[in-house]
């Protein structure tokens, strides 16, 4: 708190001028990344094609209405196979997701030297790439198709899974644990009696969590051939059929805010 | 302990008491999984052969990315990173730029409620649709390039960083807001000295975790031609170099992690 004076009245002012010189220097500096990124990139952009995009638009959306809606009808098998990629790939990745955070969990690790940088780097190079970038590999090895898209999320899952359940499995009340193993508990008993009802309604939460999270990503794998919506939702656009891409994103907008209302629920439900 | 073991007398052992309490509940949802799991498995369509096929094709492929080619498409390599870091800084400023307004506009204790419902709408919007499909129009409407992958960040940063932003306004604690109120600060003298300083530590962090997410993001913005790093993958598969793709997998792999714990570390430091 710093105060001067102005003309011989005292002014209250929330820091003092060393602190804030600072503070618009921070500015000052984050304001010329900002421009010089800018910079580079408007230098690569082509701008008349930026400037025509507000006809463009217009254009898209008159074509897009009235929406196809006969063409629905055709979409359940494929919201069907979205809902599935998303489900059974959370389910493969919870069940890799458990030993990796017990693992990497400092407090249940086997081996905190050896075991635990494996698991913590699994975690790693899961979370960081994407889910497409997985569907992408897959599909050339696979072939496209469901399978595809789910082992995709699958891949893609566990990292995020893993790294919030083995946060969940850290912070846990040692005390219980201690009481456990103090009746003669072995080591499987104390991880079963003492832990694990601790965080199951973390795991519960997270599992769910993550399902809706993948329901989101399951909607455009179809892009690369990995199965579901998105895979006529990028037909329809290289076709050019603005009705049916209307209809597409109208469903994938139900899909997901019914998938987020019954991740909201059920974890409201836990906690 | 579960009593109704010992009133019936079967069995006075202890066991432990399960996790859903509701025993309706729970035989209702064990039998919903397994049915859904019979079905999702029934309908899954799995081309047994080709998976067969798949195999040695996928060994042969895993193969073909070792060693990593850093050399030959370095030129490239470079180019993409430099356009995901601008993306990447840029969408993160104007993103979080735009956010606030909004953020400050759907949050309940702020606003008078048609703002709310209005903001709450434009973040729901926002937040409904996966990156990719954002980026499939932006590149439809701005033509290919960085641009794309920019403004379709800066809408997924808005989404996202408005939300919290929200969240944590409604979440503050009342009596510092009422305080300042009292002394009669104006509107925005009330923002900036009851409401600011209590969301601002959080909100740091959030913003270098959004930078954190939009850099993972842009790697994958470049399969549907939005510049980036994304795009010099999505070139390396197309032309089945996949040494270089290695090499571009890798590289993403190291600044995901360099970032990830620079961000985690500045979080820590800010909270």
């Amino acid at each position: 708190m710093a105060v001067s004076q102005l003309n011989g009245v005292k002014v209250w002012q929330r820091r003092d001028r060393a602190k804030q010189l600072k503070i618009w220097f921070g500015y000052f500096i984050a304001v010329t990344i900002f421009m010089v990124c800018w910079k580079y990139m408007s230098d690569r952009t082509i701008w008349i094609f930026v400037w025509d995009a507000p006809t463009q638009a217009i254009d898209i959306a008159t074509r897009m209405v009235p929406p196809k809606w006969g063409y629905i009808n055709s979409l359940w098998g494929v919201i069907w196979d979205t809902i599935n990629i998303a489900t059974l790939g959370t389910v493969i990745a919870i069940f890799l997701a458990v030993p990796t955070a017990f693992c990497a969990a400092r407090n249940t690790t086997p081996s905190v030297r050896f075991v635990r940088p494996i698991a913590l780097f699994i975690i790693v190079s899961s979370r960081s790439i994407n889910s497409l970038i997985w569907a992408l590999i897959l599909v050339a090895i696979l072939g496209p198709g469901v399978v595809a898209g789910i082992i995709a999320i699958g891949l893609r899952s566990i990292g995020f899974c893993a790294k919030l359940l083995y946060e969940a499995i850290e912070e846990i009340e040692p005390t219980q644990v201690e009481a456990i193993t103090a009746t003669g508990a072995g080591r499987l008993q104390v991880l079963a009696y003492g832990i694990v009802p601790q965080i199951l309604p973390a795991f519960a939460g997270i599992s769910v969590f993550r399902w809706d999270i993948n329901i989101r990503e399951s909607t455009i794998l179809g892009y690369v051939g990995a199965g579901g919506i998105g895979l006529h939702l990028s037909a329809s656009i290289d076709n050019l059929v603005w009705t049916q891409v209307s209809i597409i994103l109208m469903v994938i907008i139900v899909t997901v805010i019914v998938s987020e209302w019954v991740s909201a629920k059920v974890r409201h439900s836990i906690i | 302990m579960t009593t109704d073991t010992v009133r019936s007398g079967v069995s006075r052992r202890w066991t432990k008491p399960p996790f859903i309490r509701n025993p309706r509940t729970r035989w209702f949802l064990w039998l919903g999984a397994g049915i859904y799991l019979a079905l999702a498995l029934g309908t899954l369509e799995v081309n047994w052969v080709r998976m067969a096929d798949g195999i040695p094709r996928g060994i042969r492929f895993i193969s073909s990315f070792f060693p990593p080619d850093f050399v030959t498409s370095w030129g490239e390599i470079v180019t993409g990173l430099y356009e995901s870091i601008w993306m990447t800084i840029t969408s993160t400023v104007v993103g979080v730029a735009l956010a606030i307004p909004i953020g400050l506009g759907a949050a309940r204790n702020l606003a008078p409620r048609p703002v709310y419902l209005v903001c709450r709408a434009i973040l729901a919007l926002t937040r409904s649709f996966q990156e990719i499909i954002i980026a499939i129009f932006m590149v439809k409407l701005f033509g290919f390039g960085p641009f794309a992958g920019f403004l379709t960040l800066s809408i997924a940063s808005i989404g996202f960083y408005g939300k919290l932003l929200a969240e944590d306004i409604e979440d503050m604690d009342p009596v510092q807001a009422e305080a300042i109120r009292a002394t009669g600060a104006k509107w925005f003298q009330w923002l900036n000295y009851a409401v600011q300083p209590q969301v601002m530590p959080r909100m740091i962090g959030l913003g270098i975790y959004r930078l954190d997410i939009n850099f993972r993001e842009s790697a994958v913005l470049g399969i549907v031609g939005a510049g980036g790093i994304g795009a010099t993958l999505n070139t390396a598969f197309d032309r089945y170099e996949f040494d270089t793709a290695a090499a571009v997998l890798l590289i993403i792999i190291a600044i995901v992690m360099f970032v990830e714990y620079t961000s985690g570390y500045v979080r820590k430091k800010v909270q």
